[in-house]
């Protein structure tokens, strides 16, 4: 979240899209009610009238996988309309710079496309610069070349009649979405979007959030009270462990993993020039790496050996979910840690996880409870243990009250908690588990002379004497030290890159500035001005909670309106102030040199409408999901022509002929991801205890099916038996003159705990965003039967 | 030390009606006289903890009662400002993370080929976890590639790790690229 959760009672409008926080995130509603009662509107658009569309004052349905037409027409609604933010565009978005000749977009394609490798040659989508590298811009916006033009251009073909069209929006619901949301575009107003799982997990995933963000910074919604763009994460610490590099292809703080395929990425200094820009906030990146290798391999990283750069593992492809799975389904792994993991009935084509996991030598699953993925051998799994000769130890683990450690939450807030009482049973904190499996592996490589095993000899490892770590010390090691002096690290801009201090994770660094004072801990919850709470736990970065802030003010530092003031450039003083942390150097006047630059993190101070980084695009663009009832209306590429798509009986495709119904997954407020935390709860367990699938009365009647009649589902992947739920909630969609059905379901169930179902991923495809590999879980055909 | 604002909680404390209509209001209970009258005796000598909840990224705020290794009673806790006492039904039910019959209490181990878990201890599980580990990665480790130092194995995988507390998180990361390990991926993929 760019905002956080109590900041929602200051929106004048809400719109909620790829996203249920009524079932899901119950308490945000607490603030968003707020916000109702202080005048401000609630949007919901969703496949589905949700619990959340309830709550609303306006509510649109779409179909599963639409998004980027939907907010596409919003975007050209606001421009048409010039319910747009001018001055905030001008000069806080790359609006006004020219793109270079050669790049161009043709029926569905950028330009720079190579049909056999799927993939966009980038250098074609460049920003025109001047001599010294600035980017030639155009503040009346009139240049055709200009982003502003050639996006007004894209978004022209986005009419409200074509979009309509391909979403299965009735007309008058979609221009009342255009016209509530639209009007926070006014100065004094501020608008959020909130969104989840709905917007990610799709084949356009990335562009999906891009285009939210290309609609807010038009309507100057970021760096606001009220505003921003907000991820709502589903799980406590989702924030947290990936802030700490716990994806193949980021180290800590977002900083890249070295790759073998990028021939700078050979030493350190190649790897940092690559990886660094010239200008903006990450030209410091030398500092947080060169920082983190030495919390890593501590004495053993010094100048001579590129700080320890070399000991880090290369890899040479893309190691994400799916293809981990496929690695092991093709009998390419070995071994397998599962930490708090179920995979068996959260990844997506479970069934192909679930025969993958018997191709495995051993695993160790570290859990609370025996789930689906420790238990896949099992004849309750559908497997004949006889046959699977994978070696499974389970181990239990403590759970959160029984152990101390912070957590992040969306808000990016950390806080503490305490230890409440001893583990049950044996069970033992994650910390003990991997600290003493740590300890065991050193024992085991000490004094080897091959040079394979330095790498991980040269690991530091020093978390007290006992087999019990000192988390004090982690936490420490964290935030980071000045090496000279032994002191605590108080901000990460005292960070330097030539191996005098360290830290373990730079954007948390000053979380512990000083000896005894961990600001996660910290319970002062007096209201520090506007609901930011600035003494209440930490959060990240440097204690920010709005992020880029600095665009609440105009660019002579003064702020927009009084009523949505966060910061202000202070004349007397010389400095920024406000009732939050500055998201700009707290001493740069907006006279100065980049003093405007309200998105310092990016090389040229501006948010980026024209983003020439992702793999599918600069301009977020509608395809068709993987498996589509209808073809794509705005060009001939039906699917992301930059998505990887994996051939043969790993990931089957359905066609429209068998499969004609889309089929979407979702949560219930009872049960919790995959449902090993709460179907093993005797309460959630008896208030949500059943599979079902929820269906319009329209389809039910077409079928013969009633509600709580026993159903069949099936996809190309797999088929499930579920309790019919005959509901008003879905309508059939008219797609473009045709009626198009769609299902939904939760995806909590499994064959383990007290309350038991079939798995609905059991259904869904292993196909991934082009970006992220994300799978496409939320959007995939299926055909439904009576069961008898 | 956990630093409790005392006040609020001896106010806490001495008002169980107020306490009880707070945490229980989202479950629905309109019994309040009695449930406070329970409560306030269920809670008289307990120890208190503050943590957070384990489930959604809100982060609400919940107080653990413990007493004598029995976890007695959790409630939202109204000093956290995000939720301020309030919790939704996962929240609610957060002492039953601990009361479950169904809670792993021994490490067990499954056997190549068997149909059955077997009670195993600690030592022998870690002993066992590391040999394997290392058996693989000694076995698949690749330190140089077209001419490129690499470093790593590719026939280990890690997974998960959203649950986990951020001290967790760097420690797990920080092992498993020690190691030397690409396949490195948790729940925020999926
Ligand atoms: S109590 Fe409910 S809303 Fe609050 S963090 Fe827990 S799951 Fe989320």
């Amino acid at each position: 979240m760019t905002n956080h959760w109590n900041d929602l009672q200051h929106t004048d409008c809400a719109l909620i899209i790829g996203a249920n926080p009524a079932e899901n995130h119950p308490i945000s509603f607490r603030w968003l009610t707020k916000a109702k009662e202080n005048g401000g509107k609630i949007v919901s658009v969703d496949p589905r009238f949700t619990r959340t569309s309830a709550q609303a004052d306006v509510y649109a349905a779409l179909r599963s996988g639409t998004d980027i037409p939907f907010i596409g027409g919003m975007i050209n609604y606001a421009i048409q309309n010039n319910l747009i933010h001018k001055e905030y565009v001008v000069k806080y978005t790359n609006a006004s710079f020219i793109v270079k000749e050669g790049y161009d977009f043709k029926d569905g394609l950028f330009s720079g496309y190579d049909q056999t490798k799927r993939a966009y040659d980038k250098t074609k989508w460049v920003i025109e610069t001047t001599e010294d590298g600035k980017p030639v811009k155009d503040e009346t916006l009139e240049n055709p070349r200009s982003v502003f033009q050639l996006m007004k251009k894209h978004y022209s073909r986005y009419d409200v009649d074509t979009v309509t069209a391909v979403t299965g929006t009735p007309k008058d619901d979609y221009l009342k979405v255009c016209e509530t949301f639209c009007s926070t575009g006014k100065v004094g107003k501020s608008g959020t979007i909130m969104y989840a799982m709905g917007t990610t997990q799709h084949t356009v995933g990335s562009q999906n959030v891009r285009i939210y963000a290309i609609l807010q910074l038009l309507l100057g919604n970021i760096g606001l009270p009220g505003g921003g763009i907000n991820a709502m994460r589903g799980e406590s610490n989702v924030q947290g462990s990936t802030d700490f590099g716990l994806l193949f292809d980021n180290l800590t703080g977002y900083l890249a993993a070295p790759k073998a395929t990028l021939p700078e990425h050979v030493t350190l200094k190649g790897y940092l020039e690559k990886e660094t820009p010239k200008t903006g906030y990450w030209s410091n990146k030398p500092k947080f790496v060169v920082s983190l290798l030495k919390s890593w391999y501590g004495n053993n990283a010094t100048a001579d050996n590129e700080f320890g750069y070399q000991f880090l593992p290369k890899g040479n492809k893309n190691y994400s979910h799916i293809n981990l799975f496929n690695a092991m389904y093709k009998g390419e792994l070995e071994g397998a840690f599962m930490f708090g993991t179920n995979p068996v009935v959260g990844g997506p084509n479970a069934g192909k996880e679930k025969e993958a996991l018997g191709n495995l030598k051993w695993m160790v699953a570290i859990d609370l409870w025996e789930t689906e993925t420790s238990a896949f051998w099992q004849t309750g799994a559908g497997s004949d243990p006889s046959k699977i000769n994978t070696e499974v130890f389970l181990l239990p683990a403590s759970a959160s009250f029984e152990k101390e450690g912070s957590i992040s939450n969306s808000s990016r807030w950390m806080q503490y908690r305490w230890k409440a009482i001893d583990s049950k049973g044996e069970a033992r904190p994650d910390l003990d588990i991997i600290h003493e499996l740590a300890l065991k592996l050193k024992k085991l490589y000490a004094n080897s002379p091959k040079s394979a095993d330095k790498p991980f000899l040269f690991l530091d490892w020093n978390y007290g004497t006992g087999e019990v770590p000192d988390i004090d010390l982690v936490a420490k090691e964290i935030n980071g030290y000045d090496l000279k002096t032994g002191k605590l690290l108080k901000t990460f801009g005292d960070l330097k890159d030539d191996g005098s201090t360290s830290s373990g994770n730079w954007i948390y660094s000053g979380f512990y500035p000083e000896e005894g004072k961990n600001l996660s801990k910290r319970r002062d919850n007096v209201d520090t001005g506007n609901a930011n709470y600035l003494n209440w736990s930490f959060a990240w970065p440097a204690n920010r909670r709005i992020l880029y802030n600095r665009a609440s003010a105009d660019p002579s530092g003064q702020p927009w309106s009084k009523e949505k003031a966060v910061i202000w450039w202070d004349a007397a003083q010389k400095k920024w102030i406000g009732n939050d942390v500055p998201d700009f150097k707290a001493v740069t006047a907006p006279t100065e040199p980049g003093g405007t630059g309200a998105f310092m993190m990016n090389k040229d101070g501006v948010a980026l409408l024209f983003a020439p980084t992702l793999n599918d695009g600069p301009f977020p663009e509608h395809y068709e999901p993987f498996e589509s009832p209808v073809p794509n209306v705005f060009s001939s590429q039906q699917l992301n022509p930059a998505t990887v798509i994996i051939e043969g009986d790993f990931n089957k495709k359905g066609g429209k002929a068998k499969y004609p119904i889309v089929g979407t997954t979702y949560r219930v407020s009872e049960h919790w991801q995959s449902g090993s935390m709460t179907r093993n709860q005797e309460w959630l367990s008896e208030l949500a205890g059943h599979m079902f699938v929820e269906m319009s009365e329209e389809f039910a009647k077409e079928r013969g099916i009633k509600n709580k009649d026993k159903i069949v589902v099936s996809s190309a992947r797999g088929e499930i038996k579920a309790y019919a739920m005959v509901t008003k909630r879905f309508k059939p969609y008219n797609v473009n003159g045709k009626k198009v059905h769609q299902i939904g379901m939760p995806w909590h169930f499994g064959f383990k705990g007290f309350a038991t179902g079939d798995t609905a991923n059991r259904l869904t495809p292993h196909i991934g965003d082009a970006n992220t590999m994300i799978p496409e879980f939320k959007a995939f055909l299926c055909d439904v039967r009576r069961a008898d | 030390m956990v630093e409790l604002n005392l006040s609020r909680r001896q106010f806490l404390k001495l008002s169980g009606a107020t306490a009880a209509t707070l945490a229980i209001v989202e479950l629905g209970f309109d019994d309040k006289r009695a449930y406070a009258k329970t409560k306030e005796f269920k809670i008289a000598k307990t120890t208190v903890t503050p943590t957070i909840c384990c489930y959604c990224g809100v982060g609400c705020g919940i107080l653990v009662h413990t007493k004598k290794n029995e976890v007695v009673y959790t409630e939202g806790d109204p000093d956290n400002p995000i939720n301020e006492g309030k919790l939704c039904s996962k929240g609610t039910t957060l002492r039953q993370l601990y009361t479950s019959e169904k809670r792993l209490t021994k490490p067990l181990y499954r056997a190549p080929g068997s149909s059955k878990w077997e009670e195993k201890d600690w030592g022998w599980m870690l002993d066992t976890i590391a040999k394997r580990t290392k058996d693989t990665r000694d076995a698949s480790f690749v330190e140089v590639e077209n001419g490129i130092t690499v470093n790593k194995t590719e026939k280990i995988a890690s997974l998960g790790g959203a649950a986990l507390d951020n001290e967790e998180t760097y420690l797990l990361a920080k092992l498993m690229r020690g190691l030397g390990i690409t396949y490195l991926e948790h729940q925020a993929r999926i």
